[in-house]
């Protein structure tokens, strides 16, 4: 099972997944890009169902991407997952839901804040500090829950991801070999080398 | 039911009437977030709380808020506790064969500022209580605390420190519950809400 981990700082949301793609027991690829930008300042993780992960955050990436080009404005962090999490809880009680999990990182130009949504296959959406889905998160929830501070800064929060990486390679039976990072700020989403 | 974990209870006093909750949103043992609130304001002397599984209880809040607001539009006149007690009862009997995993709570004071709280489960049956409502993976619990602590006509400090106790004290016998509570006392002047901060393990 994938995992992706969200962690929010001062001024940035940093998150990061594992880029495999498996298939049964099998590996078929590394470097698999496990998320979407939904519009400049919005990014989505995605894991569960391989295919309902991809096809489900395209839908919603290109749904988000139209209300921009048709307003004029980009949605806020908190309206994309307000968004993403309604889509779900009614595609939850239709005939075939999507089984994904999600995280959303977003910072907020207006308000100059960062926030992170965690949301589960049953479309549970919350607003937190730090984050993770999968087998990883029983590993560096705690690493979070010691080291995590609302005030760290884009180096911290990497050496923090980094951590949180290193325990969840040292501790898991299922090989991790490597992880991607990106980072949501003001400027907007880049990828970082951990 | 006990998916995500929640506790949620409510108690009348004299002329008042408070509604509690506890702030826990967890995937089975593992706790996400220490901010779920799980009452939410549907008028300005009315309040339900919804444990259950969490994805219902945010679906439910949202379709509660919309129709308590088109209530208020189409009467001209704010919703009183018993009619939204019966309009909860019929939108979960609407799904009584894939029902809303939540067991509702209502708190609040008529027009007349009598106190006024039920409880229902999750296909809407509704039961109106004259002291306290339990519901939640605690509701066991809530019921021996409440049953203990609560007495006739308490005034609206009383009744905080009494809903406070019972529900912090419950919580603690509860590995799905707690994590800090917010509690709301509802008088006919005024609103009281109140977070307690409580035990976090």
């Amino acid at each position: 099972m994938d995992t992706l981990v969200g962690i929010t700082g001062k001024d940035f949301v940093i998150t990061a997944f594992d880029s495999k793609a498996v298939a049964s027991i099998t590996l078929m690829k590394t470097g698999e890009d496990k998320s979407r930008e939904l519009n400049s300042h919005a990014l989505m993780l995605f894991s569960g169902e391989p295919g309902d992960g991809v096809h489900f955050s395209e839908y919603i990436e290109r749904n988000i991407k139209l209300y921009g080009i048709r307003h004029g404005i980009e949605l806020s962090p908190k309206a994309v997952a307000s968004f993403a999490r309604r889509e779900l809880a009614d595609s939850l009680r239709s005939r075939k839901p999507y089984a994904v999990n999600l995280l959303i990182a977003g910072y907020d130009v207006k308000t100059d804040k960062p926030s992170l949504y965690w949301i589960d296959h049953l479309a549970s959406s919350v607003d937190v500090p730090f984050a993770a889905h999968g087998y990883g998160g029983y590993y560096c929830l705690s690493v979070l829950d010691r080291y995590h501070r609302q005030d760290i800064t884009e180096e911290e929060g990497i050496k923090l991801m980094q951590k949180c990486i290193q325990e969840i390679r040292s501790r898991m039976i299922m090989s991790m070999p490597d992880f991607i990072a990106k980072i949501v700020n003001k400027d907007g989403i880049r990828l970082v080398q951990l | 039911m006990a998916y995500n974990g929640g506790a949620v209870v409510a108690m009348t006093g004299k002329n008042c009437v408070a509604i509690a909750c506890d702030k826990r949103l967890g995937v089975q043992a593992m706790t996400v977030s220490m901010e779920f609130k799980k009452t939410f304001q549907i008028a300005p002397k009315l309040f339900i709380g919804l444990p259950g599984l969490a994805t219902d209880v945010q679906t439910l809040a949202e379709k509660f808020r919309f129709k308590a607001n088109m209530y208020k539009l189409k009467e001209e006149r704010e919703l009183e506790p018993r009619t939204f007690a019966h309009l909860v009862s019929s939108t979960l009997y609407e799904r009584r064969f894939s029902p809303w995993y939540v067991e509702p709570v209502i708190a609040g004071l008529d027009k007349e500022n009598r106190p006024f709280i039920a409880s229902a489960d999750l296909i809407g049956c509704l039961d109106f209580a004259e002291d306290f409502s339990v519901s939640g993976t605690t509701s066991n619990q809530l019921f021996g605390m409440c049953e203990s602590l609560w007495e006739p006509d308490l005034e609206p400090e009383e009744l905080f420190e009494t809903i406070s106790q019972a529900l912090m004290n419950a919580v603690d016998r509860d590995c799905l519950s707690g994590w800090g509570a917010e509690v709301i006392v509802i008088t006919p002047d005024k609103v009281i809400t109140r977070t307690l901060k409580s035990r976090q393990d």
